[in-house]
């Protein structure tokens, strides 16, 4: 019994401690007056990494997810003919829910991991040490580069995988089932409304892009320096950031559907 | 004699585990100084200690008189700006090819042109006999070349004191003479200060100085190189002339062998 105990209070101590010092990154990356001259070409650099070199399996999976949601939600309408309806349904779906989690979920296993896989090697082989012996402090170099490239390319992403998703479900609505083109793009403006559902989608996903790759940085930076404490921090990774996601997604929505 | 690197009673630990207990070293300037001992007694940790990426449990380090753990950290990153380590891994940034990981802190920490950045690039892979391999990237090198060229790169500043954790560990016959040779060659035409952290006797011997033996958290013998070899203290002979068993035992300490194998039967 007290060695359970003793195991709960060690566990509920070492979650605190890695909370605080998860903290103490994320504060040394924002308050930290940045080297603008420098850090903007590692940014453009991070955001081709995490963002334009994770393109393609985003398009590939919002074709896919917007062609399945329109077929599920064809069926379906058109047991009660109104299959018109189409649009706003892949619409609303897409831009408020699947775009900013899906993108985040495969944010996480793509970039994320690659993020978190990279920092830690770079510890492993002393690459981080041998920067600070350089006088370089690796949160400038390495660290804030990283997390800013995630923070700006989440939100592209999201955009993104919202325009394929709906242009897929407009392929399977419009040029395979037979719909009017012109009823399922006028229906879906007249029920979308930007505020409330593409930019609280685009909040979402920038809520989304923050923890992801705050998770990331600090898991490959405080991963063991070695081959199982890369692959465990990869792993922690993607399962710290899918839960995050996902319990994030139902607190932002309840803020947002509360009139917030 | 000055000397550049002064260390005072210094004691560290890690969790339980005492790695110094009050340590005394001095490192005279342009000199080459040796710490040596056996595997596990910290010697890394010591270079660690004077770069200021440890902090001491108690004692002082000072840097050209300057004490590394009560400076800010722009001071400490000032102060480093005169030292170069040289990683027992090279320490090679792996996207960045030999030319640009050579040119790296020169970008970093001057406003230099990118004409005088080349020139002064392939002076530094000159020196270490690489100015043929800029443009091979770090995985396409061997092990005795990745260390001269983070050698190139730990020069590239003009620093004061380099430190040199374990350079001639796992290289071959051939290597290890280029480096040894390199390391005396830059010590003696650029005016540094040399630290070697290593446990290669011979070769270390050879081009040191003066050496610092550790052991069990303590300095167990120093002195130059002849007055070490000379030394009839039994735990530093162990170590020079590597006796598999001696006042720093072979064994890790466990219960009796017996004990352990027949369990409760005895």
């Amino acid at each position: 019994m007290f060695t359970q105990i003793t195991l709960l209070g060690r566990w509920g101590i070492d979650t605190l401690q890695e909370l605080g010092r998860a903290g103490v990154l994320l504060f040394r990356v924002l308050f930290r007056f940045p080297n603008l001259k420098k850090g903007f070409p590692l940014t453009l650099q991070q955001i081709y990494a995490e963002g334009v070199l994770s393109l393609l399996i985003i398009v590939v999976s919002g074709l896919f997810i917007g062609m399945v949601v329109a077929l599920q939600g064809y069926h379906t309408l058109e047991k009660f003919g109104a299959a018109q309806q189409l649009g706003p349904l892949v619409a609303l779906s897409v831009t408020r829910e699947l775009g900013p989690v899906v993108t985040a979920l495969l944010f996480a296993g793509r970039a994320g991991s690659a993020v978190a896989a990279e920092i830690g090697l770079m510890k492993a082989t002393e690459q981080l040490s041998s920067m600070e012996m350089m006088a370089v402090d690796p949160m400038h170099r390495v660290i804030a580069p990283r997390m800013w490239g995630g923070f700006f390319s989440m939100p592209m992403l999201t955009i993104i995988f919202n325009a394929v998703a709906i242009y897929g479900a407009y392929l399977i609505g419009v040029k395979w089932l037979g719909l009017d083109g012109g009823a399922f793009w006028s229906n879906m403006r007249d029920s979308v409304d930007f505020h409330l559902d593409v930019m609280n989608g685009v909040i979402k996903s920038v809520v989304f892009g923050f923890v992801v790759i705050w998770i990331s940085v600090f898991q490959g930076y405080s991963a063991p320096p070695t081959s199982a404490g890369i692959a465990g921090a990869t792993t922690r990774t993607v399962v710290y950031s899918s839960l995050a996601v996902l319990g994030l997604d139902f607190i932002l929505t309840a803020m947002m559907i509360g009139d917030w | 004699m000055n000397n550049l690197v002064e260390i005072k009673e210094l004691s560290f630990q890690r969790n339980s585990r005492v790695i110094f207990d009050g340590v005394n070293i001095q490192i005279p300037q342009h000199k080459i100084t040796a710490i040596m001992g056996p595997s596990g007694t910290g010697k890394t940790t010591l270079l660690r200690l004077i770069g200021g990426q440890l902090q001491p449990a108690s004692g002082q380090v000072t840097v050209a008189g300057e004490n590394v753990h009560k400076l800010s950290r722009n001071g400490l990153y000032r102060l480093r700006k005169k030292m170069g380590m040289l990683f027992q891994e090279g320490g090679l940034f792996t996207h960045l090819s030999v030319f640009e990981n050579v040119a790296f802190p020169l970008r970093e920490h001057t406003r230099l042109s990118n004409d005088m950045i080349r020139t002064l690039v392939l002076i530094k892979l000159e020196m270490v006999g690489l100015r043929g391999a800029r443009d091979l990237m770090p995985n396409e090198l061997s092990g005795g070349m990745s260390r001269r060229v983070a050698l190139a790169r730990a020069i590239a500043l003009d620093p004061e004191l380099i430190m040199y954790d374990e350079p001639l560990s796992g290289q071959d016959p051939i290597s290890m003479g280029v480096l040894v040779k390199l390391i005396r060659t830059l010590n003696d035409y650029l005016g540094l200060t040399s630290i070697i952290v290593s446990h290669d006797v011979t070769e270390v011997l050879s081009i040191a100085d003066y050496v610092y033996a550790i052991a069990g958290g303590k300095v167990i013998g120093q002195g130059t190189p002849d007055a070490l070899k000379a030394d009839k203290s039994q735990q530093l002979r162990q170590f020079l002339d590597g006796l598999p068993d001696g006042p720093v035992p072979f064994h890790y300490p466990a219960e009796a062998l017996n004990r352990d194998l027949m369990g409760d039967i005895i």
